[in-house]
């Protein structure tokens, strides 16, 4: 036993022998994401915060620093990312953090966040726990919330005249919470509305025959759908040939972003209400600006992802010059209410609940030269979906 | 009435992927006795090999030809790994492979994205067999209706070769008694690489049938490796008939469980699992495994308790690491503590594993338990740390108590599939009990008491309770009751002749081990935070076989060693590694080819050899 310990010891003081000096010139920003868990969401996402600090940079940086990203891999677990926050905290002693994608390991961060008093981005996960019932002020989000987009489709699903809706969700808290949103703002606008079957598959594990089978026998007029990634690939095959979505009008959350749209090709079910991001079609100068220069720079066309990793690290940006100081309590301040510029347009983040007003798309899906694309869509801005500061205020907890 | 008939047939389709699949795996594990967790890779390296072979070839010669190649492929590529890394470690103690295959494993994850990319793959429908038929008026695929077909088919094909064929004879006497077949002049080396090359084409065959109608991902693999060895288990261990009822069980259950209750899914099979191993111990077709002729005690020199000198080094490392906080910083002191943390827990599932000869599969529902205790006293019950962490891991020992009861009545890998369906069902309560846990979002804010806040104190803290803990089951490997769970370990009869209940001895070491395990999950709870489902998910409980494994599994600490590399070594590559799983997995398989009986074991190993290599050199120097 006794050369274990010892041989842990000399390891560990080797990892400890390489902590860097804080360099003089540059402000070090921690991100933390799911890269070997997610890497179809996250490659994109890391290409896009690439682009924001090259752009930051070569604009002089902030006050004449650049930023440098120190960037870790969180194995898709929310323990490791809390090993990682700690790392980039204590030792690389980073200003703030940013990134994560699984609501699970978003909210074990923000924890950390809280507790160790660091200032932290979220970037991707869609809880609503995030900003509001575990929300605190140390932790601010970017991308448009799980309630948030389903007040976006649920706005369009209340003027379908369908009737009888089916719900199809993966069965975790993000399902969870995307059908409970979902219907209850849909009944309050369509108090006629019944809801008549429901089915909840294991995330990745559909057995998508069955499950469309049993949504069927329901007879929906229309169905919910919350499945993505290879799920919703298997629930499309099955439901196409199965004709599932014959006569039937579809509402589905993110399908029309390019990382789950573009598998599905010629097999994608058209005429489906969904949010997404067509960035082919997209006519707005902001968007040519960021599609040019990221297609420049990667050659390669942008996901989804790609705009949330930019979009995220060009608000750290905004934030750190903002308050033109690295201390939390500063940057703090500084981003509550601040507005910046995004490949979507002007956002801004809320001083009530700490979620940035950054949209979707929702529109129809369609099939163009054996492709899936979006088409008759229109940009909804967050803004517009979030509720008051009033309510806001009763779904945080009390500082 | 026509709903349920085609809702039947639905569940016929998805019994005839699975079966493929678990097929394999039985027919591998019944002669060759290897755990062959690299055998969900094989159905994902065989779903992607079919991709990219469909996409280059055209017509439905290309179509089926491309399918049928790829399964191909992926048993050459079986054959190679067999040859270069199974050969050499059969003689390892029993699951060792087991590690072999988790680092393949973990190799390939991140080889197929490299080679494939990260995006999912949809590969092409069936030429033929692309539409639906009618049948009862609701569609059915017809690419369904030949799958349906197919599971039959291949259950005759694989009857036929094992019962009309000279080759087939051989299988099953190994299956039987390969010690017998060993004897009898087999030539057993030839016929392990075919029976595994004969698995791994099932199980690339079945993930090439998979790309007509699911996505090609880079997570097929652990999607279907759990639910295969389920159905393995349930159908009896290298039985290919059970593992095809076992099968069309699983999925009828499913198909027609989601209409009554659509969250199901997640743990119906562990359920159906659970159900039939208490009432049939080795399954529905398997039989009762005679007493094996070389037991694990065979293989070891005897242990004994430290001498004097080795329990001061002992002390002395303890001492050495409680200075750690005086030469590094708050970052170390919290890997450090994980790390510890880990020890704990490895040292607890090793207890069960080398001194009770019992491994677990579902060890991390102590760990899990645990954490959640904690988690609930101080968080609904607003005690302080100190209250949670003796209160927490009571939890784990609660669930130790009532699963044990059951698991012990089982033995071999029958036992290990009975803890990872317990602890399948214990996760899935923490998953779906959103009210009570939280559900995947966890319970947050499960921080130390002011005292042990920072990192110096709370490293400390968890030293003193790990080396305690790590100590106390070291003496108890020695104790009495150490040597009853020995000997019921060694010999199940001659234990019971001397007067040993071999159940009562068993359960009392389940619940100390996951007491112990309950202990450090109270401890990781408040080192991280927070608490989550994957504290008792199967990843983790993987882990802790991994880390006794490398540390030998003849050995009495050497998990604590397996504990600290595996650890420290995945910690450090996930933050400094791009492909961290690819280089991990590599790491794992070298260290298996190096040292077959763990770290620990190579050193006892080689200081077993230095005393007798000096007494030759003093001898040689006398002449």
């Amino acid at each position: 036993m006794g050369f274990r310990l010892s041989a842990s010891l000399a390891f560990l003081a080797v990892m400890g022998a390489g902590t860097a000096a804080l360099a003089q010139n540059e402000i070090k920003i921690g991100e933390i994401n799911s890269y070997s868990g997610i890497p179809a969401f996250t490659e994109p996402y890391r290409k896009g915060w690439q682009l924001a600090v090259d752009e930051v940079n070569a604009a002089g940086g902030i006050g004449g620093k650049k930023i440098v990203v120190i960037s870790k891999d969180d194995a898709g677990k929310p323990a490791d990312a809390v090993t990682a926050a700690n790392e980039l905290v204590s030792r690389e002693g980073v200003a703030l953090l940013t990134g994560t994608f699984f609501s699970n390991i978003g909210l074990a961060v923000s924890d950390f966040a809280k507790q160790k008093k660091v200032f932290f981005m979220a970037a991707e996960p869609l809880t609503d726990a995030m900003t509001w019932s575990q929300g605190n002020r140390y932790t601010f989000r970017l991308r448009p919330s799980n309630y948030m987009q389903a007040a976006m489709l649920a706005e369009e699903a209340a003027k379908l005249p369908a009737k009888r809706w089916a719900t199809i969700a993966p069965n975790y808290e993000y399902g969870q919470s995307a059908v409970t949103v979902f219907k209850q703002l849909l009944s309050a606008k369509r108090p006629d509305i019944e809801w008549v079957a429901e089915q909840w598959p294991p995330q990745g594990k559909i057995d998508a025959g069955a499950v469309v089978q049993a949504i069927a026998a329901s007879k929906p007029e229309a169905i919910l759908n919350v499945t993505f990634g290879p799920d919703l690939v298997k629930l499309a095959r099955e439901g196409n040939t199965r004709g599932l979505f014959k006569d039937r009008a579809v509402v589905s959350f993110l399908t029309g972003e390019p990382e789950y749209l573009d598998p599905l090709k010629d097999e994608t079910p058209e005429g489906w209400t969904v949010t997404g991001y067509p960035w082919y079609a997209i006519k707005a100068p902001e968007h040519d600006a960021f599609l040019k220069a990221y297609q420049a720079k990667f050659n390669d066309y942008p996901r989804l992802g790609s705009i949330v990793g930019y979009a995220t690290m060009k608000s750290v940006a905004a934030i750190l010059a903002k308050a033109s100081s690295t201390d939390t309590d500063k940057m703090i301040e500084a981003a509550e209410g601040i507005e910046l510029d995004s490949p979507f347009g002007k956002i801004a983040f809320r001083k009530s609940d700490h979620q940035s007003t950054l949209g979707a798309f929702v529109g129809k899906t369609a099939v163009k030269d054996g492709k899936g694309v979006m088409v008759d869509f229109g940009y909804r801005s967050g803004a517009k979906y979030l509720p008051s500061d009033d309510e806001v205020k009763k779904l945080r907890p009390a500082e | 009435m026509e709903f349920l008939a085609v809702q039947f047939l639905t569940g016929l389709a998805s019994a005839a992927s699975l079966f493929l699949v678990a097929s394999g795996l039985s027919i591998i594990f019944g002669v060759t006795r290897i755990v062959n967790f690299a055998h969900g890779a094989f159905y994902m390296l065989g779903a992607y090999l079919a991709y990219t072979l469909t996409e280059r070839l055209s017509g439905p010669l290309g179509f089926w030809g491309g399918l049928l190649t790829a399964a191909l492929a992926i048993a050459a590529i079986g054959v190679i790994v067999e040859i270069m890394l199974l050969r050499r470690i059969y003689r390892a103690p029993e699951l060792f492979q087991l590690l072999a295959t988790f680092g393949l494993t973990l190799m390939v994850q991140d080889l197929v994205v490299m080679i494939w990319g990260p995006e999912d793959l949809v590969g092409p429908r069936a030429p033929g067999l692309k539409g639906a038929i009618e049948i009862f008026g609701q569609l059915v695929p017809r690419y369904d209706l030949f799958l349906i077909v197919l599971g039959p088919t291949v259950l005759g094909l694989l009857w036929l070769l094992f019962r009309r064929t000279r080759w087939g004879v051989l299988v099953r006497a190994a299956t039987q008694d390969r010690d017998m077949v060993a004897a009898l002049g087999v030539n057993q080396k030839w016929l392990f690489t075919s029976v595994f090359a004969l698995g791994v084409f099932l199980a690339g065959l079945g993930g090439a049938l998979q790309i007509p109608r699911d996505a090609v991902s880079h997570a097929m693999d652990l999607r279907i490796i759990v639910e295969a060895f389920v159905v393995v288990v349930i159908g009896g261990l290298g039985s290919v008939f059970g593992a095809f009822i076992a099968a069309v069980i699983v999925s009828e259950l499913n198909a027609f469980g989601i209409l009554i209750l659509p969250k199901i899914s997640l743990v119906l099979v562990f359920l159906v699992m659970a159900a039939i191993l208490v009432f049939r111990p080795w399954g529905l077709f398997g039989r009762a495994e005679g007493q094996p002729r070389q037991t694990l005690g065979l293989t070891i020199r005897p242990w004994k308790p430290f001498t004097r000198t080795e329990r001061i080094a002992a002390a002395l490392a303890a001492l050495v690491a409680a200075l750690l906080p005086l030469v590094d910083g708050a970052y170390a002191l919290t890997v450090a503590a994980e790390i510890l943390v880990f020890t704990l827990f490895a040292a607890s599932l090793g207890f069960l594993m080398t001194v009770g000869g019992l491994s677990s599969f579902g060890h991390a529902a102590y760990f899990g338990l645990g954490a959640y205790g904690a988690a609930f006293v101080a968080k609904s019950a607003g005690l302080p740390m100190e209250v949670a962490l003796l209160v927490g891991p009571l939890l784990g020992l609660a669930g130790a108590v009532v699963f044990g009861w059951f698991c012990v009545r089982l033995s071999g890998v029958y036992f290990a599939m009975l803890t990872l369906a317990f602890a399948q069902i214990t996760w899935s309560v923490a998953f779906q009990w959103v009210e009570g846990t939280g559900g995947d979002n966890g319970i947050l804010g499960v921080w130390p008491s002011a005292w042990a806040a920072n990192p110096e104190r709370f490293y400390w803290l968890v030293l003193a309770i790990t080396a305690t803990g790590i100590a106390a089951l070291r003496a108890l490997a020695f104790s009495p009751f150490g040597y009853a769970m020995r000997a019921a370990r060694d010999s199940d009869l001659r234990a019971e002749a001397i007067g040993i209940d071999r159940k009562r001895v068993q359960w009392t070491a389940f619940i100390v081990a996951g007491t112990f395990a309950g202990i450090a999950g109270a401890l990781f709870a408040f080192l991280k935070g927070s608490v989550f489902p994957e504290n008792l998910a199967i990843p983790l409980s993987i882990d802790g076989l991994v880390m006794v494994l490398l540390g030998g599994v003849e050995t009495v600490s050497g998990a604590v060693a397996g504990a600290i590399v595996y650890k420290a070594l995945a910690i450090w590559l996930v933050s400094q590694a791009e492909f961290s799983k690819l280089v991990l997995g590599g790491v794992i398989v070298t260290l298996v080819v190096a040292f077959p009986k763990g770290i620990v074991g190579f050193i006892e190993d080689m200081r077993a050899r230095r005393p007798r290599a000096k007494a030759a050199a003093v001898a040689e120097a006398a002449e």
